[in-house]
């Protein structure tokens, strides 16, 4: 948690057949993650870079506290980087 | 031995039965094969001919590199389409071109099981596979075995995850899949997962060799393909057809109206043609630049007096109602997109919102299950939307065509068990 990564970049995303529309990712990650008309969430699938601290704090915060525990961020290792 | 560049090639000998084992070895020539089923493979560039069109090398190739010893190949004839009747006429003519196939791959790729998975629902099918499997396990006790499955028809059932999850002894429903193409599991066996066509082909591929299997089609998609045509037919036909035959010719050897209102291609998942596309080559090379597929080989004509729109809301509806229920945005999406449809097809003031609103839905939608089933609808909606569109606008205005008024209907949709199950909360 407490090296900040400073290449690469992430994406957050759902399990569907998990997830049971509680809503919580979108409390926590608001900056990210937003709920469609019937609760279940739709993330944005632009990749955020590593180094956005905020975005991947909050992010956490939404693996972390779903209730289903559906969510999973994603690594997207630079193509250059090893 | 069939010569190359003739029809039929997979439905070669049909008579009323299904062709016996000594039958298939005399209509397609004893036991020679080629010496190198792998490379002949790689060679023919055969496409999956399950829907998807992935090239069944590769997906070879991502088995074979698999390590473990229990491997499985999983022969699927589950037909989940209502308008398909390719996979019941070609066991029901050659099973032994599908069981053979099944059983090259089973030694490309190591496998020591066969699954053999046909609808219970259709009694005859089951009969005759059964029929098949217990003759090649009395002539020969050797090679891999085979196994008949009869997992309950369901439109997603299907679904090779699906199929899969079945056969692991869960519930037959699509599994979410972090990475794809990914590869499937029965136990701790990876599981090659082929359509029936498929295997067939792969059949005549290590007998005849790729040269002859490439004599037909054309060189994006190279052999021949079973088409199911319904629709505004005399009756419902099954053609084995060279691949990039137009859409035109195929439509009049099936005795079909050859002047259709729309052609609805590669099945409930697929995607409408206004008939400027009927002189289009019904492959997936020429098909796939216009952003179309062939799909699971479903061409479905629809008459001139039908209303385009009616049909598709009864596919739609039927479509949301075979959804599995498992992600939210299926769930509750695709009733709402039925719903929406119908506000269309009412008219008025409401139907214009609904319009709006359908789009939008569509679009927060999209590829948000974690199979493909709700993407095939919405692809079918917008299709819809866009080869009615001047019927939409008549609709729109109020006046709704004929087609809509008249209780004529030409899509087979099986009826919904429970309707008042459609919006599930």
């Amino acid at each position: 948690m407490g090296v900040i990564r400073r290449h690469g970049q992430f994406v957050i995303r759902v399990n569907p057949i998990l997830c049971d529309g509680f809503g919580h990712c979108a409390e926590l990650a608001p900056e990210i993650i937003h709920l469609d008309e019937w609760g279940y969430p739709v993330i944005d699938p632009e990749p955020i870079p590593l180094a956005d601290v905020g975005a991947l704090t909050s992010a956490r915060y939404a693996e972390r506290g779903c209730p289903r525990q559906a969510l999973f961020i994603e690594r997207i290792p630079e193509p250059g980087a090893r | 031995m069939i010569p190359p560049r003739t029809l039929p090639r997979l439905f070669a000998g049909a008579g009323e039965r299904p062709n016996s084992l000594t039958q298939h070895l005399d209509i397609f020539g004893g036991n020679s094969r080629v010496e190198d089923p792998y490379a002949e493979l790689q060679g023919s560039g055969l496409l999956g001919r399950g829907g998807a069109g992935f090239p069944t090398a590769k997906k070879v190739e991502l088995l074979r590199t698999q390590r473990g010893h229990h491997k499985f190949v999983v022969v699927n004839a589950m037909e989940g389409e209502p308008a398909a009747h390719k996979d019941f006429r070609l066991l029901s003519t050659n099973p032994h071109l599908v069981l053979e196939g099944a059983e090259v791959l089973a030694r490309l790729i190591g496998a020591d099981r066969i699954a053999i998975c046909v609808a219970r629902d259709n009694p005859t099918l089951v009969n005759h596979v059964e029929r098949a499997v217990h003759e090649r396990a009395r002539q020969n006790s050797r090679g891999p075995a085979i196994d008949l499955h009869t997992p309950p028809w369901r439109y997603i059932a299907g679904e090779e995850s699906a199929l899969v999850n079945w056969l692991d002894g869960r519930e037959s429903l699509p599994q979410f899949r972090r990475h794809k193409p990914s590869i499937l599991h029965i136990g701790r066996g990876a599981a090659l997962v082929d359509n029936a066509e498929t295997c067939a082909n792969v059949a005549l591929i290590a007998r005849y060799g790729a040269q002859w299997f490439r004599s037909l089609g054309t060189s994006g998609h190279p052999g021949s393909t079973v088409v199911s045509i319904t629709g505004a037919v005399v009756q419902p036909t099954v053609l084995e057809v060279n691949v990039g035959t137009t859409l035109r010719a195929i439509l009049e050897s099936a005795r079909a109206d050859t002047s259709p209102q729309a052609v609805l291609l590669g099945g409930y998942g697929g995607l409408w043609v206004g008939p400027e596309m009927l002189d289009a080559p019904y492959a997936n090379d020429a098909l796939g630049q216009a952003g179309l597929s062939i799909g699971a080989g479903i061409v479905v004509a629809l008459p001139r007096q039908a209303c385009g729109l009616v049909e598709s809301h009864r596919v739609v509806r039927w479509m949301a109602h075979e959804s599995a229920r498992q992600c939210g945005p299926c769930a509750f999406g695709l009733p709402a997109i039925a719903d929406d449809l119908a506000h269309v097809i009412r008219g008025g003031r409401d139907g214009v919102s609904a319009r709006t609103r359908l789009e939008e839905r569509c679009a927060s939608v999209e590829g948000r299950g974690a199979c493909r089933h709700p993407d095939g609808v919405i692809r079918f909606v917008r299709s819809a939307l866009a080869v009615f569109s001047a019927d939409l606008d008549h609709h729109l205005a109020g006046a709704p065509c004929a087609g809509a008024r008249d209780r004529q209907r030409y899509l087979a949709v099986p009826s919904l068990e429970k309707e008042e199950e459609l919006v599930w909360e």
